[in-house]
């Protein structure tokens, strides 16, 4: 497929949003419809690896149930069968000392919803659920919207502390 | 920066006036507790992504999706879910969904090179036609097909497969399941004469021992890793052994870690049958009343173009199939070359952790499970893997009981529901019947109230095949549905993408967003998705669940159900079915496909009255009679009565799935064991009755090597294959601004030596190049993949670096699987 078709694409008006959203961006650079944004048989050169966010600024969630993402590096995190770094400052009684958010009780059930003395053995893997962020900006725009947003009220951000 | 509370106060103050400024009620501005207007309606559906089949919470309000979380009641996950899970709520919302048809047009007309124009539904399904029409008078039926999906609902997969087979008469049908457990199936049609896992995900709670053989669970099925984590935390007696070609987050919960040289597993698997022979634990007792010795074929090719100097200097390339009976002597003597000191040197494996893998299965106190994907399906000698994993549990006797199971793991929400029990592949009809066998087709004409010998007996292309006859101008017209393929496929800028743009051939795409696969088609369908249908999925551990349509797809977007029933509209029975057939049978004459395959009086048989009424199913209103329910009872009657029991439609809205076969309104745990399974009789203990002797087939097979091994130029192992926070190829889960940013591109890890050799390092701009393409990213010395020296991991979801542009085109001979685990690769600076 040759280039012009693409930006024939790029001129559709649903995929305006999507074209506006990188100010001051070259045309068909990685806001193209098509990803990869030239075409099939182009190469693209590869942007540098995106640092993560490390700002420890709390991101708010789409919705409650949502796991919280890690603002904070977490780079050479120990987790092993012998060692959970991340409980180190996120368990109970760690929380005072080091002022980190206890993990939600919910991770006190274990399968049976039983509540333990201590996280349970299948919330172990933090990082299942929980991922940080890199600075990289979406190709593509999301459109969902919050419950607050939806029915017009100012939103809590999701955060319900 | 503000400090916390400070950045609150000034937020909430923002928020308020920005509201005040779209004239809001005054009484809403400082509610922050729910109301009558926050009231959301939740609702069950499974996830969209794996095979894993978790069941999520779905929150709506005003026909939007606001929320999602694990499902309390779900058997699977019990209010868990992955990081995509949780995500589910944005996938349907990526900004640039497909909302209308779009057309390569010139000058108002189709043209193979012209630019996409938006068309109406009737514009497209016209040329569509015209196109479907053209290459049928030309070529005949077999130079139409379909390329469908693991994604595909149960409906939409059976729907599918009237069409192409009882409507466009070929059997060019497969899913892309193909590319990832076509492997496992075979091996169990061939072991024990039916699909699927003979136990379930209740294993987890009662094994003492967890092998992964090419798997990383903790990654690709993180739901499951948490039961396995679970049990291996809480008890001390219990161990993980975590096999493979590089070290993975797996590895985190692993007491017995283990990192191979690739394609060696097969030496692992044949000294462990050895070990538990030489230490005298066969279970004699269990092998010989329910098991069969074979000796395999050998030498059997690597699936690659039949010109290609591999196939040709395979002895048994054109038969890979043969079998030959043989006793448990000669099996033993066969695998007796196995020795420990022989695996350690092949395998690169430390000989303390091969015997302590080897005793998880020999000693018969350690209830062990083994489980496995890509790692093995995904081989040259995948159907071998899978017996040799049968091998060793069936020695033992380790098998169909709570604990002790061989599980195959699977990577779609529905490769099993849709892909392997509905049979959408080229070689298959429902439930395990046979395109080849004359007796299967006729009771498949009788039950679709199809004329007898309508149905085609030749096998039809499968995946790898299609593309290769898209390329050499066979296959000319060729619907792609719910997969993307063009990003997907091995050797793909070679033997994929060439045959998309092949003048002679018409490819239309049918998606809910511009994939890669979409850019190379000639029309694009906009697809409904996931809760915007009535669907259903089936699970890894034989879980069928249903869910219905909770919200509308955007603009005309319309799902896969209405697509193929739509179409089928378009053709008369006249112009697609052999001449000879029609005068036989005239009173079929002048009917639509629609009417013979979807009006036959079974499809159409239910009133909307009986749909739910909390709930829209937009299909069933078009076609004016509840179409899900219609083909849902069509095809379930397929496997009523003999093991492939499902239970009756209504009964699936109510519950969190079941496992099959339902009998008598109970679902089965474990299969072939006498008091879990209704189908084996009082007295006979445990009956592989898939089989008419009643036993399992032991295959010997030798250790063979790839198709492909680095050398002096392509000096490394690539091994692609996938992330924690993306889905397949991303089509999805890259619109989710979260999980973009946990992972924005694919990167090829690398050992830090193995860069460092090279002059490289972290964040270097290289290029991935093999014999066959390239691609450009950076390196990654330490992220959580940790490839030995000489290996190196691509992932392949990233749209914008295709690293199937370097994959071998090299499949299993037997299973036609693609082998995305092993080729030779060099990495050079930019």
């Amino acid at each position: 497929m040759r280039p012009h078709h693409l930006a024939a694409l790029a001129a559709l008006p649903f995929l305006v949003p999507a074209m506006l959203s990188a100010e001051g961006a070259p045309p068909l650079r990685l806001d193209s419809p098509f990803r990869p944004p030239l075409n099939f048989v182009e190469q693209n050169p590869a942007p540098s690896i995106p640092p993560d966010v490390t700002d420890d600024r709390r991101v708010a969630r789409n919705y409650p149930e949502q796991p919280p993402v890690i603002p904070h590096n977490v780079r050479d995190y120990q987790i092993t069968l012998n060692n959970n770094q991340c409980l180190t400052c996120h368990s109970r009684r760690f929380t005072e000392a080091v002022q980190a958010p206890m993990v939600s009780i919910t991770h006190y059930v274990d399968r049976d919803g039983q509540t333990l003395g201590a996280v349970s053995p299948r919330r172990y893997f933090c990082m299942q659920c929980h991922v940080p962020q890199t600075t990289a900006q979406p190709i593509v725009p999301n459109t969902f919207k919050d419950l607050d947003t939806l029915v017009g009220r100012p939103t809590d951000r999701g955060d319900r502390r | 920066m503000l400090d916390r509370r400070d950045f609150i106060k000034a937020q909430a103050v923002a928020a308020a006036a920005a509201a005040g400024g779209i004239g809001l009620p005054a009484a809403a501005q400082s509610s922050l507790v729910a109301g009558e207007d926050t009231t959301l309606k939740w609702s069950k559906a499974p996830c969209r992504f794996c095979g894993t089949g978790c069941g999520v919470m779905v929150a709506t309000k005003d026909n939007r999706v606001v929320a999602t979380h694990g499902d309390m009641q779900a058997e699977v996950n019990r209010g868990l879910n992955c990081v995509k899970g949780y995500f589910l709520s944005k996938i349907l919302y990526g900004q640039d969904r497909l909302t209308q048809p779009l057309l390569r047009m010139r000058d108002g007309q189709y043209h193979k090179e012209g630019e996409f124009q938006p068309v109406s539904w009737d514009r497209a399904f016209d040329e569509m036609a015209r196109q479907w029409k053209r290459v049928i008078k030309e070529k005949g039926p077999d130079a139409v097909g379909m390329f469908g999906s693991g994604q595909w609902t149960i409906w939409e997969g059976y729907a599918a497969s009237k069409l192409m087979r009882g409507g466009f008469c070929t059997n060019n049908l497969d899913p892309n399941a193909r590319h990832c457990m076509a492997s496992a199936a075979v091996a169990f049609i061939r072991t024990f004469g039916m699909d699927e896992p003979m136990g379930c995900y209740d294993d987890f709670e009662n094994a003492d021992a967890f092998v992964l053989w090419g798997s990383n669970m903790a990654e690709m099925h993180p739901i499951l890793w948490t039961r396995i984590t679970d049990r291996r935390l809480a008890h001390n007696q219990v161990k993980v052994a975590v096999l493979s070609t590089f070290e993975h987050r797996s590895f985190e919960l692993a007491d017995i870690p283990m990192i191979f040289t690739p394609g060696t597993d097969l030496a692992i698997l044949n000294y462990i049958a050895n070990h538990i022979i030489q230490t005298g634990r066969v279970n004699r007792e269990f092998v010989e009343s329910h098991c069969n010795f074979r000796l395999g074929q050998t030498d059997i090719g690597y699936g690659l173009r039949p010109e290609s100097v591999l196939e040709v200097r395979a002895a048994n390339a054109k038969d890979p199939t043969d079998s030959k009976p043989i006793d448990f002597g000669a099996f033993a003597k066969f695998v007796s070359t196995y020795t420990l000191d022989y695996t350690a040197e092949l395998t690169g494996v430390p000989k303390e952790r091969l015997s302590a893998l080897a005793e998880l299965y020999a000693d018969p106190k350690v209830k062990v499970m083994s489980l496995w994907t890509m790692g093995f399906n995904q081989h040259v000698r995948g159907v071998w893997a899978n017996h040799m994993a049968y091998n060793i549990h069936l020695l033992t006797g380790k098998i169909s009981e709570p604990g002790n199971g061989p599980f195959s793991l699977t990577g779609q929400p529905s490769a099993c529901g849709t892909a392997r029990e509905v049979g959408t592949f080229a070689h298959r009809l429902p439930a395990d019947m046979q395109v080849t066998n004359p007796t299967h087709r006729a009771h498949t004409e009788e039950a679709w109230k199809l004329p007898k010998d309508l149905l085609p007996a030749k096998l039809g292309y499968h995946a790898v095949q299609m593309d290769r006859m898209l390329k050499d101008g066979k296959l000319n017209a060729f619907w792609i549905m719910v997969n993307n393929n063009l990003q997907a496929a091995p050797n793909s800028a070679n033997e994929t993408y060439p045959g998309y743009r092949n003048p002679d051939n018409f490819i239309v795409v049918s998606d809910a967003y511009p994939t890669v696969t979409a850019s190379a088609a000639d029309l694009i369908l906009p697809a409904a998705m996931w809760v915007e249908k009535e669907g259903a999925y089936g699970n890894a551990e034989r879980r069928t669940h249903f869910w219905h349509q909770l919200v509308t797809a955007p603009g005309e977007a319309r799902s896969d159900l209405w697509q193929l029933m739509e179409f089928s509209k378009r053709f008369t029975t006249d112009e697609v079915w052999p001449a000879a057939v029609l005068e036989a049978n005239p009173s079929y004459r002048g009917k639509t496909l629609f009417d013979v395959l979807y009006r036959n009086g079974t499809v159409d048989r239910f009133p909307l009255s009986e749909i739910d009424s909390d709930y829209a199913n937009d299909e069933a209103k078009h076609f004016g009679f509840y179409v899900q329910k219609g083909l849902f009872e069509e095809y379930a009657d397929f496997g009523r009565g003999h093991g492939h029991d499902l239970a009756p439609f209504d009964r699936y809205h109510q519950v969190r799935g079941l496992r099959w076969p339902v009998v008598d309104g109970k679902e089965t745990r474990w299969r072939y064991r006498e008091g879990h399974d209704p189908f084996v009789k009082t007295g006979e203990g445990v009956r592989f009755y898939g089989n008419p002797d009643g036993k399992a087939n032991i295959f010997a097979f030798p250790y063979e090597p790839p198709a492909e091994v680095p050398d002096q130029e392509f000096d490394l192992w690539l091994v692609t294959g996938r992330v924690l926070e993306h889905w397949h190829s991303g089509s999805m889960t890259m619109r989710v601004p979260e999980l973009y940013k946990a992972m924005p591109m694919a990167l090829v890890f690398m050992h830090p030596d193995d860069a460092k050799a090279r002059g490289l390092r972290r964040g270097s701009e290289v290029k991935v190049v093999s014999r066959r393409g390239e691609m450009i990213t950076r390196v990654e010395t330490r992220g959580r993949n940790k490839p030995p020296r000489g290996v190196v991991f691509v992932p392949w979801f990233d749209s914008a670096r295709l690293i199937n542009k370097c994959t071998l085109d090299a499949t299993d001979p037997i299973s036609k699987q693609t082998d995305f685990k092993k080729c030779a690769a060099k990495i050079v600076a930019v």
